[in-house]
């Protein structure tokens, strides 16, 4: 079997260029290995080898986030590499997020597996461990007799399971913290049943799904001017024009949607619908305002309540989508809304 | 998504059937509605009587904006 | 409370002229005879029926429920109280069973939340209705029909198809090859049999969203009543029938109504590590005031009994994640012990929040999987159903059909694939 082709990435400093002063260095790559390289060449044996080494100052990565990874990725594809390993950083945090950064674009871009390894609290660590397998490492550098061999486990076993290497304690590497399906030994209504008897005996048992703990956000500051405002409606009821001309999902929305509404004087059912699939939707299609309470808003505005409706809404399906996306089209519309001097948020839910 | 405006100092407020999910998730004003298919409104009612129905939850939201808060609110 | 489950094993299902078990356990049905029991002329513009079998290459969609064709040989009432038969009270005598059969409902689509079954393949893993000999009835509706009805008519074609199949059987002089002989005593005797066991009360949470969310007890919508006791032997006959619409995943067909494997799990212990004192359903409603109401008032019941530890398990997802939570909560307030089963929502890469909601009281959770998960479904050479919908079943996106016929969905649209009542072995971790 033809040995495995692989390319390392390390900075200025395991690279022998220099230290702090050498930081800026812009993106270059040599043949065959340098540096710690040499210990994992020894390490692969037959398994593979390491085809070339690419190099990049960690401040220049930091400063150039953007640039320095398409430099990097075209200095790593040129070696034609099966896959790439970065570090180990150990507890180095510049490197350590420029480790995980160029394995996550290898990934990614390149289609190639990439692991990386680093001491289990760099920052790099934290950022990387949900997208790229990070073998944990020690501290310093004085770790590398250890590191070498578990990366080269690591490395070696995603390759063979073509990226599911299983169980962190298994494969070694730090937690991802994703959730992901197993087959159990049992079906779950045993595993329940004798959970239950381990608590009210009082021995040890193990819950499959430990509780999240919610993070906070601080509340915005109260409207003092409330007939100058301008208020945009948000919702996750679904309500969308007939139709679902954006085909947002039934459950576990992918997208959101933004509609103009500065013509619209009520969510009418000749012309909005609901596409959410998690409740009963005959009350909202006979009536979309009972979701999206368009006319009694143009009517409070008429009044001088408030000064104006924004002229768009935002719309997504709460059912079953995570929170990571909830999250993310929060943050894309509140940028928008920030930019646009939106006052105040009303958002429903069902 | 309640959270993630609000992270931009917009204060939101959040009309909501199940307060106590959107007490767990972490909303800072939260407004009471009637029933998950009808969150504003209520299809029992009349069509005016909804309205009205509309309306008050509407003003309090309203009034809920105008309040500050420094911690979670049910109002 | 006494019942014996006579259960017949079906190996294989074919047509025939009438409807009997052969010797070998092949399943011969008279398809006429089984189309005319399952029809209803004022709901349907065509029913038909077909035959699918573990390890063939056959999809099932869009499927609406699943029964397991059973019928009662001795004792008081008659399977599916309330839907079938009068409402008198079930769960003692004799009942036959057909183990390893099911009837399967499929046709044009309801809501946005039906399944799909695969015999085999990846999804064959995923459901239980994969390892069934298969009757699945086709149903096109008549036009202008209102789904809440098209929902009942399917419903009821469904009930009606198990109870012709298992009661021919049994006419036809089937022979039976299990006895399972279920018993539960009153409270107070149960507490007297066992005083030094922990009293275990299982609390059967029933999905009670809306017209087409929903479930019966004795015929009985459950979003109008109180939490209340129900023996565990009266599951069995079928007091308790999904009318339910939700994602496919995690709704409980009737079948696995039927089969609960929480009750079999429990009686299984009693008596042995735990003191089983009975079952409380109650629902998940839309309303916060009957959230609370249905939570307090089956936390009291339990109390009530006496109950030291509680299984709960949940139906369905999101804002049923508040009442889990909320029965758990309650619970644990009471000084009873509860353990929790549900499923997850934690996005396809795993990495969101789970439950809608939570409690650090929730110590004791099993998870029947992450319903968000991707799985590729090769081609089956025949498709029994309509797949014309399966990008807009929850669960499925745009362009989940393929054009080789294989389809991307998430696990969601499989039935039965993270059951909540943990009738299957799927859990979750965190890697």
């Amino acid at each position: 079997m033809a040995k495995i082709r692989v390319v390392h990435y390390i900075n200025q400093f395991f690279a022998g260029i220099g230290g702090e002063d050498k930081a800026d260095i812009t993106p270059q790559s040599r043949n065959g290995a340098a540096g710690p390289g040499l210990a994992f060449a020894k390490e692969f044996g037959d398994a593979a080898e390491i085809v070339g080494t690419v190099i990049c100052g960690d401040s220049y990565y930091a400063e150039n986030i953007k640039t320095a990874q398409t430099e990097i990725l075209k200095l790593i594809a040129a070696f034609e590499p099966d896959a790439v390993i970065t570090g180990p950083a150990f507890n180095a945090g510049r490197y350590g997020t420029a480790a995980g950064g160029v394995a996550e674009a290898v990934t990614k871009t390149l289609g190639i597996p990439a692991i990386s390894g680093m001491y289990h609290e760099n920052p790099g660590a934290d950022l990387f461990k949900k997208s790229v397998f990070i073998a944990p490492v020690s501290d310093s550098a004085r770790g590398i007799k250890t590191a070498v061999p578990a990366m080269t486990k690591l490395l070696l076993r995603v390759i063979e399971t073509k990226g599911n290497p299983g169980s962190p304690e298994d494969a070694g590497y730090i937690p991802r913290g994703v959730r992901v399906n197993i087959f159990n030994e049992k079906t779950g209504a045993e595993r329940a049943v004798e959970m239950l008897v381990k608590k009210l005996n009082g021995e040890e048992y193990e819950t499959e799904y430990p509780m999240p703990e919610f993070d906070r956000v601080k509340p915005g500051d109260a409207v003092t001017d409330m007939k100058n405002a301008t208020i945009a409606l948000v919702t996750s009821g679904g309500i969308v024009p007939k139709g679902n001309p954006d085909h947002i999902e039934a459950s576990s929305a992918m997208k959101y949607g933004k509609y103009e509404m500065e013509s619209v004087h009520s969510a009418d059912s000749a012309n909005f619908a609901t596409a959410h699939g998690g409740y009963d939707p005959t009350y909202a299609n006979a009536d979309p305002n009972r979701v999206l309470p368009v006319d009694t808003m143009r009517t409070m505005e008429k009044e001088g309540v408030f000064k104006k409706l924004y002229k768009y809404f935002y719309t997504t399906v709460g059912n079953g989508t995570s929170i990571a996306n909830a999250k993310k089209f929060g943050l894309e519309i509140g940028a928008e809304l920030k930019k646009d001097g939106v006052d105040a948020v009303i958002l429903t839910s069902t | 998504m309640v959270k993630a405006i609000e992270s931009y100092g917009i204060p939101v407020v959040h009309i909501c059937t199940i307060v106590p999910i959107s007490m767990t998730v972490g909303a800072n004003r939260i407004v009471p509605s009637v029933a998950i298919p009808y969150p504003l409104g209520d299809a029992a009612k009349t069509p005016e009587e909804e309205k009205g129905i509309r309306r008050s939850i509407l003003e309090k939201a309203i009034k809920a904006l105008q309040t500050p808060v420094m911690e979670q609110t049910v109002f | 409370m006494k019942l014996e489950l006579e259960r017949a094993k079906v190996k294989n299902i074919v047509w025939g002229e009438t409807t009997a078990l052969l010797p070998d356990g092949t399943l011969r049905i008279c398809k006429e005879d089984l189309l005319e029991a399952a029809a209803d002329r004022v709901c349907f513009k065509s029913i038909g029926a077909e035959l699918a079998r573990p390890g063939e290459s056959v999809r099932i969609c869009p499927v609406k429920d699943v029964i397991e064709p059973r019928c009662k040989t001795e004792g008081q009432g008659q399977v599916f109280p309330g839907m079938l038969s009068g409402v008198e009270t079930v769960g003692s005598g004799k009942t036959f069973v057909l183990s390893g059969a099911a009837v399967v409902t499929c046709g044009r689509i309801v809501g946005f939340q039906e399944g799909i079954i695969d015999m085999q393949g990846t999804g064959a893993d995923y459901t239980p209705f994969s390892k069934t000999m298969n009757a699945v009835l086709v149903i096109e509706p008549n036009d202008g029909i209102e789904p809440h009805e098209y929902e009942k008519a399917c419903r009821m074609a469904g009930l009606r198809a198990a109870y012709f199949i298992a009661s021919s059987v049994w006419k036809a002089g089937a022979s039976v090859s299990e006895t399972e002989v279920y018993e539960l005593p009153s409270f107070t005797e149960s507490a007297k049999s066992f005083p030094d066991l922990p009293k275990v009360v299982y609390i059967y949470m029933l999905q009670t969203q809306g017209l087409l969310h929903d479930t019966y007890v004795y015929g009985v919508d459950a979003k109008k009543m109180l939490p209340t006791f129900i023996h565990p032997n009266e599951t069995m006959d079928g007091a308790v029938i999904s009318g339910n619409c939700v994602s496919a995943c995690d709704k409980n067909s009737t079948y696995i109504h039927l089969n609960n494997p929480v009750i079999k799990s429990l009686y299984e212990h009693h008596g042995k590590d735990l003191n089983f004192v009975g079952v409380i359903i109650t629902n998940e409603n839309v309303t916060l005031a009957d959230k609370q109401r249905s939570s307090s008032y089956t936390a009291k019941l339990a109390a009530m009994l006496g109950a030291d530890g509680a299984v709960v398990s949940e139906e369905g997802f999101g804002n049923p994640d508040a009442d889990l939570i909320l029965n758990c909560r309650k619970l644990e307030k009471c000084g009873i012990k509860t353990t929790l089963i549900t499923d997850e929502y934690a996005g396809r890469d795993g990495a969101s929040q789970s439950l809608a909601d939570a409690s650090p009281l929730a110590d004791a959770v099993v998870t029947a999987g992450n319903a968000n998960m991707i799985v590729r479904l090769p081609k089956q050479d025949r498709l029994i159903g309509f797949d014309d919908y399966i990008d807009v079943l929850s669960g499925g996106f745009d362009g989940s059909l393929h054009e080789d016929g294989s389809i991307e969905v998430e696990l969601q649209a499989i039935t039965g694939a993270t059951c909540e009542l943990g009738f299957g072995k799927l859990g979750g971790r965190t890697w």
